[in-house]
């Protein structure tokens, strides 16, 4: 195969970076994105030039590091795929293909294809957790979970936390993201004591670190290399209402009879 | 007090207010068609359009519990206040989302992102325009289009509507209320996190359906008055109408 690549070049936070073109003509339809994108950079070496910088772990779908805006698609065409599982033979012959960082304000980008998700981390960091007991282990299924929402809590925590949404999102929010950490917990029972705090908080956070407002546009849902569904963002919102106007409720103190 | 604060600090808040305004307002919208239908209903036997009735009984409704005008007057403060506030959270959510992509892509694709709802912004600019537009023209009278005489609404519709470019521009406004809706109604279920998976065809479905019923009552009044489907109205006292 022969394709033309159209690549994201910036040396660092602070260059201002530009679209280099190059043409690769060794490409074997087996080979998987990724491992295009090392052919490229084995020839880039071997002329004396900087190799593409870009992020990547796993390469079996779920660390979720490899992070590229491919023709204008988080991760690609293909839809409920990483970059890494997306192969060549999804490319036509003679094809011209833009990679690109994702584009966000909270994810400044390193260098060349690289952005920085630390924002992501300081969400989770302001709610994402549970308060547990560290003595003796719990029996296994000794708290009973209703099976519905056992799997749909398991949906909402099939996020790898990639930050396709972000860069999908027209608005650059990070709204589906944070619905599916704040509805992963907030579902189960282990998660309820700070369900309330950890919705508000994990919003708060979002918010400070410059991620845009969610305009229901359903762009997150279907660029999501996972496909977590809008419905976490009605949850979300739902539980973000509740804390800001209803809960937690102090409700002790002596009452009056009449 | 400080919890409306606190929401109305968030974006999610900010979502939400949006959300309740536009319920607000497409409450009116409901009020205001099935209003206009009235056009369409004859007149009295003493010749006075069923309409021109309508809109005096607006101006004393209420009464004598309130005083007359007090209902309407309360109507449109609510209203004015519910656009404004419409206007203000989304100018500003707008405006905080403008800063999280500082640079462009290259090339970008929509996958799922409908076109009236990417075109909110501008359908909803056009509609605050019409707006003000509206009233100035029917309301107040002071843009005039055709003959005008404060009360006489049949006839005043009949003599604006009667020409094709003030018929034609209303019905285009229209269309584009239908546009803004049909992405808003939908939103709005999504926003207040009522909708779900098991119910969102439904709901989207309904939207749309209450919002093509909606925009062809409203379209009905201008083009069958540009089309000569109505009747001209008889002649008629002002103070046969009750209040006057």
């Amino acid at each position: 195969m022969r394709i033309k690549l159209h690549v994201w070049r910036q040396s660092s936070r602070s260059d201002k970076g530009h679209m280099e073109t190059y043409e690769l003509d060794n490409v074997v339809a087996e080979m998987s994105f990724l491992e295009m994108m090392d052919t490229l950079n084995e020839k880039l070496t071997v002329e004396g030039k900087e190799p593409v910088a870009f992020d990547h772990d796993c390469r079996e779908g779920v660390c979720g590091m490899c992070s590229m805006v491919i023709n204008g698609e988080a991760h690609g065409p293909k839809s409920k795929t990483t970059t890494c599982q997306l192969y060549m033979r999804h490319f036509d012959d003679g094809a011209e293909i833009f990679i690109e960082p994702w584009r966000a304000s909270a994810f400044p980008v390193v260098r060349d294809l690289v952005v920085d998700r630390s924002a992501f981390d300081r969400i989770i960091q302001a709610g994402g957790y549970i308060s547990n007991h560290s003595g003796p282990k719990p029996d296994p299924n000794s708290i009973p979970i209703e099976p519905n929402l056992a799997e749909t809590a398991l949906d909402a925590a099939t996020c790898i936390g990639c930050g396709a949404c972000v860069a999908a999102c027209p608005n650059g929010s990070a709204m589906l993201f944070t619905s599916a950490k704040v509805s992963h917990l907030g579902m189960l029972p282990q998660g309820q004591p700070e369900r309330f705090d950890r919705a508000k908080s994990m919003v708060s956070q979002m918010e400070s670190e410059g991620f845009g407002s969610c305009r229901n546009y359903a762009e997150c849902e279907a660029q999501c290399p996972k496909g977590i569904s809008i419905a976490f963002i009605g949850r979300l919102n739902s539980d973000f209402l509740k804390a800001s106007l209803v809960e937690p409720i102090d409700r002790r103190g002596d009452m009056k009879a009449q | 007090m400080n919890r409306i604060q606190t929401l109305y600090n968030s974006i999610i808040g900010k979502k939400v207010i949006a959300a309740v305004t536009g319920l607000i307002l497409f409450g009116f919208l409901l009020g205001h068609v099935a209003g206009n239908l009235k056009v369409f209903t004859g007149s009295t036997e003493a010749g006075i359009p069923h309409i021109d009735e309508y809109g005096q009984f607006l101006k004393v409704a209420g009464e004598p519990l309130v005083p007359a005008g007090a209902l309407l007057w309360g109507a449109r403060l609510v209203l004015l206040f519910s656009i404004l506030l419409h206007i203000t959270v989304v100018v500003q959510l707008a405006m905080f989302s403008a800063k999280s992509r500082p640079v462009a892509y290259v090339k970008s694709k929509k996958k799922a992102a409908s076109l009236p709802a990417l075109w909110m912004m501008f359908s909803g600019s056009l509609i605050a325009g019409f707006i003000v537009f509206h009233i100035l023209h029917f309301t107040t009278g002071t843009i005039q289009l055709g003959e005008f005489e404060h009360g006489y609404v049949y006839n005043n519709l009949r003599s604006s509507f009667s020409n094709p470019f003030v018929a034609g521009g209303y019905i285009f406004v229209m269309l584009v209320i239908g546009i803004h809706l049909n992405h808003g109604v939908w939103s709005m279920f999504q926003t207040l996190g009522i909708d779900n998976p098991d119910r969102n065809k439904f709901l989207r479905t309904a939207s749309t359906a209450v919002t093509v019923a909606i925009i062809l009552g409203f379209i009905a009044v201008p083009a069958s008055f540009l089309f000569g489907a109505m009747p001209e109205a008889a002649n008629y006292a002002h103070d046969l109408l009750t209040g006057h």
